[in-house]
């Protein structure tokens, strides 16, 4: 898992070497040199405004045009050793797509990427590209805005989707192999295309009513419509992907059972769903919310409809959330689009230890969303109808840094102070559900109860049991979630082949 | 979608649910429940699991029509179909043979103590059964609760059948009468479970109660079923639905139950206009 400055693991170099001496690219190259391509200004994403977007659910970001696509393609320098595919976990061949883009190839682009991740439209929208992909872009190190990688790759996949281009791949052979994953996250989803294409006998055991993991009851429609989820899912499905909702692996049978079924290897994909509380005094009061329950009745139980669906939310005027992640931003957010005047954020570091997004705290900022940093709760208190009217909070200072290398909030003493509320929202992170681990005997865990796994095959303790995703990572990204399926499926492809 | 065999009503506005949910009834033990969606723009539920045939595939679902999901619930026909179900979900109840169990069930929570009762029965235990409602209609499965009592004793608030009086007085009875129990399992509304663990406690009875918060996933991943046992905060849908009924923190649970009535009343008046017919069956008294 680690990278390195510039160093580019031999097989992967000669892919990007190769096709860098194609014809068309060198073509391509010198429709505009370098200095013109730095000129360019990058292509800012079109959005709706703020004080339109707050009053629904739909999508922020409108996406580019093709004219804007191909301007902000020009920027590119098609670099010779590009960084930027070592930033990003599943090594896209970013300039070839990227060029693709250039020469209007649209669909071709798609190509590209697909070759290594099968949900473009939903990685363009959500990775942490300032951390990944775009963060290693030469223009980055230069101290230029990095080429928008991101909101390229989703200008095709979406481009791929809406001209109804989508082609779904034709399975050849077909082998007589059971395959169950758990989980219809980005890592379960992921692994059964994966293994699916390879022809094997793929079902997922989903525990919701519906696939997606957290892209279907976590993040919100506002940032990833649901119609486009369920096209990846449809595709899915085209390829032979069977999914059975409403199948708790632990509950409805274990994995045990289930290789008495026929099943011959066995992939778990269960994500880091249990919720952290504080433990803090007052958090059984009504209106304390886990952001899991809270984006869970939003996003899954569509309770941003009722009364039309049957699942309430409360409507606080005073919304506090505690955290600074994508959790955290996603809650507000939603809080604000559900009528709080004071949509607000608790966060104990400062700004610049955020470890949201940087699209998402940008987005949450204009919306009117207020953040209190250096600020840490300290306890709720009730009214007597035993629902939370006020947040205690203590004022913290920044000390060493800690063993993640952001710096130690410190409280101050005597700056106790309490902040008015009617609703609170904990998102302060997951950690795996024990239910699994519990139900399967000779399944190793890790410290916070992640499954063990081999980082280079995927294989658990269990020889026919693969996993990865938050389940053994406890808490990461989409895109990470979905490397970990695709290697898992190829390791699980060697393994039923006996190899 | 969930094939429907029977449902029909078996006391004032309490219904019993034949389903197909094969998944569910080969693997279900007594304790365990499942979480219903009957529609597909309805909410998740959570409901004990009755009974249920493995051979069949079908799992008995017992419930009170108090809100829009069971309303909902109440209207299906045999033949339709419930949009999701799923489980079994909770620890099942710990079963083994203590000797004398006194099972006390109040209104619908009946129907959840009935499969416990029948798994102590079943395990050699000396069952002794009370049974307490408000009234007369709401009395459920006396026959079925009889079968596999030693003793079966029926209560009402009103006196309208069996001795008047609430099931602490029943209890309080029994105990006078001699009766050592070894367990007590009560199961009914929270402000019954409380009472009768404040007496049992007193008296030094381990007792086993079965919450029923508010619920969402119920495999552990919201938190929406929290509830404080000896203290500490549980999850009701994986850590329970039992717990040891001297632990409970009841008067929370009394008040996170209630965190929605605003929504519950306003969802029913929608759903009352939707079915005009049920306008009366739904907001009229005991008939
Ligand atoms: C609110 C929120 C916002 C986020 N925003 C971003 C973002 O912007 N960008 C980003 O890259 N990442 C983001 N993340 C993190 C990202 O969503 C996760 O890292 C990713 O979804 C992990 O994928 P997964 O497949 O491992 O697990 P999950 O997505 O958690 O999926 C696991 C699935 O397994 C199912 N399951 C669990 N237990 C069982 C069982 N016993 N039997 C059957 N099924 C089971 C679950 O119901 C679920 O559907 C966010 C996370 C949250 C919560
Ligand atoms: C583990 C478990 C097992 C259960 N088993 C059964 C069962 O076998 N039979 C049965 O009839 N009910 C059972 N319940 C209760 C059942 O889930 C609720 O009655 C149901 O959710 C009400 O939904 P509704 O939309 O019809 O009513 P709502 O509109 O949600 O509520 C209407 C009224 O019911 C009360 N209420 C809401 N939720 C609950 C709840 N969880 N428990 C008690 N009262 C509630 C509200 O305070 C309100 O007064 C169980 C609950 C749990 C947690
Ligand atoms: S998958 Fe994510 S990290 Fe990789 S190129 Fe796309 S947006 Fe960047
Ligand atoms: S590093 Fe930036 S400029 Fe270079 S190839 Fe990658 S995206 Fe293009
Ligand atoms: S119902 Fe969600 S954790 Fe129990």
């Amino acid at each position: 898992m680690k990278k390195s400055a510039i160093h580019f693991p031999e097989d992967l170099k000669n892919k990007l070497r190769g096709r860098w001496n194609e014809e068309w690219r060198k073509e391509n190259r010198k429709k505009m040199n370098v200095k013109e391509r730095m000129s360019l200004e990058r292509t800012p994403m079109l959005e709706n405004e703020p004080m339109e977007r707050i009053k629904g659910f739909f999508e922020v970001n409108k996406g580019y045009t093709p004219e804007m696509a191909l301007s902000e393609a020009r920027r590119c320098m098609d670099c010779p050793n590009p960084t930027c595919v070592l930033g990003c976990p599943v090594s896209i061949d970013i300039p070839t797509f990227i060029k693709k883009i250039e020469i209007g190839d649209f669909l071709g682009a798609v190509k590209v990427i697909k070759e290594t991740n099968s949900l473009p439209a939903v990685c363009g929208r959500v990775c942490p590209q300032e951390d990944q992909c775009e963060g290693n872009c030469i223009y980055t190190k230069m101290g230029k805005k990095p080429v928008a990688i991101g909101n390229l790759e989703r200008f095709v996949a979406d481009y791929e989707r809406t001209q109804g281009a989508v082609e779904v791949p034709e399975i050849k052979i077909k082998k007589n192999k059971k395959i169950a994953i758990v989980g219809a996250g980005p890592a379960g989803l992921t692994a059964a295309g994966e293994l699916a294409k390879m022809g094997y006998k793929v079902k997922i055991f989903e525990a919701l009513h519906k696939p997606g993991g957290v892209l279907v009851y976590g993040i919100p429609e506002f940032r990833l419509p649901k119609a486009i989820l369920e096209k990846e899912i449809d595709y899915m499905k085209k390829m032979g992907v069977e999914i059975i909702t409403d199948f708790v692996i632990g509950k409805t049978a274990t994995i045990d059972e289930l290789r008495k079924e026929g099943y011959e290897a066995f992939f778990i994909g269960s994500g880091a769903g249990a919720p952290w509380f504080l433990g803090l005094p007052g958090e059984e009061l009504n209106g304390v919310y886990s952001a899991n329950e809270y984006l869970t009745r939003v996003n899954l139980m569509k309770a941003f409809k009722f009364p039309e669906f049957d699942t309430p939310i409360p409507r606080g005027k005073r919304v506090a959330v505690i955290g600074g992640g994508n959790t955290a931003m996603d809650s507000v957010r939603t809080a604000k689009r559900l009528g709080a005047e004071h949509a607000m954020i608790l966060y104990r570091r400062s700004r610049v230890e955020m470890p949201a997004r940087i699209e998402e705290a940008k987005h949450a900022e204009e919306e009117g969303i207020e953040f209190k940093f250096l600020t840490n709760p300290k306890r709720f208190i009730g009214d007597e109808d035993g629902w939370v009217k006020q947040v205690e909070c203590i004022r913290m200072k920044l000390g060493e840094p800690d063993a993640s290398g952001r710096r130690r909030p410190i409280p101050i003493p005597g700056s106790e102070h309490l902040i008015d509320v009617d609703i609170v929202i904990i998102a302060i992170g997951t950690k795996p559900n024990p239910l699994i681990p519990n139900t399967t005997p000779g399944l190793e865990l890790e410290k916070w109860g992640e499954i063990k796994v081999n980082w280079d095959t995927m294989k658990t303790s269990i020889p026919d049991v693969f996993a990865g995703g938050d389940i053994a990572r406890g808490g990461a990204t989409v895109i990470l979630a979905m490397g970990d399926g695709r290697k898992a499926a190829h390791e699980i492809d060697k393994y039923l082949s006996g190899e | 979608m969930y094939k429907i065999i029977f449902n029909r009503p078996i006391a004032y506005k309490v219904k019993h649910m034949r389903v197909k949910a094969p998944f569910v009834a080969w693997k279900r033990k007594p304790g365990n429940f499942v979480i219903v969606i009957s529609e597909e723009n309805g909410e998740r539920i959570p409901l004990t699991i009755v009974d249920s045939n493995p051979n069949d595939g079908t799992i008995d679902l017992i419930y009170q029509e108090v809100g829009t999901s069971t309303y909902r619930m109440g209207r299906k026909k045999e033949g339709e179909d419930i949009y999701r179900i799923v489980g079994p979900l909770g620890k099942p109840t710990h079963i083994e043979k203590f000797g004398t169990v006194v099972a006390i069930g109040g209104g619908v929570g009946i129907a959840p103590l009935f499969p416990i009762a029948k798994g102590m029965m079943e395990a050699g235990n000396r069952v002794v059964t009370i049974l307490g409602a408000r009234t007369k209609k709401l009395i459920i499965l006396e026959k079925e609760m009889r079968d596999i009592s030693d003793d079966l004793r029926v209560w009402t608030d009103d006196g309208s059948y069996g001795k008047k009086g609430l099931v602490t007085h029943a209890l309080q009875e029994l105990i006078e009468e001699g009766l050592r129990p070894d367990l007590v399992i009560a199961i009914g509304p929270t402000i019954m479970m409380k009472f009768v663990a404040k007496m049992t406690k007193e008296n030094g009875i381990k007792t086993l109660v079965s919450l029923n918060p508010i619920m969402v996933d119920g495999t552990g991943m919201c938190g929406a079923c929290r509830v404080i046992v000896g203290g500490k905060v549980k999850f009701a849908c994986v850590d329970g639905p039992e717990f040891d009924g001297h632990l409970v923190d009841y008067d929370n649970l009394i008040l996170r139950l209630k965190a929605y009535r605003e929504y519950e009343r306003e969802s029913l008046e929608r759903f009352a206009r939707f079915y005009p017919q049920l306008r009366s069956y739904i907001f009229g008294g005991e008939k």
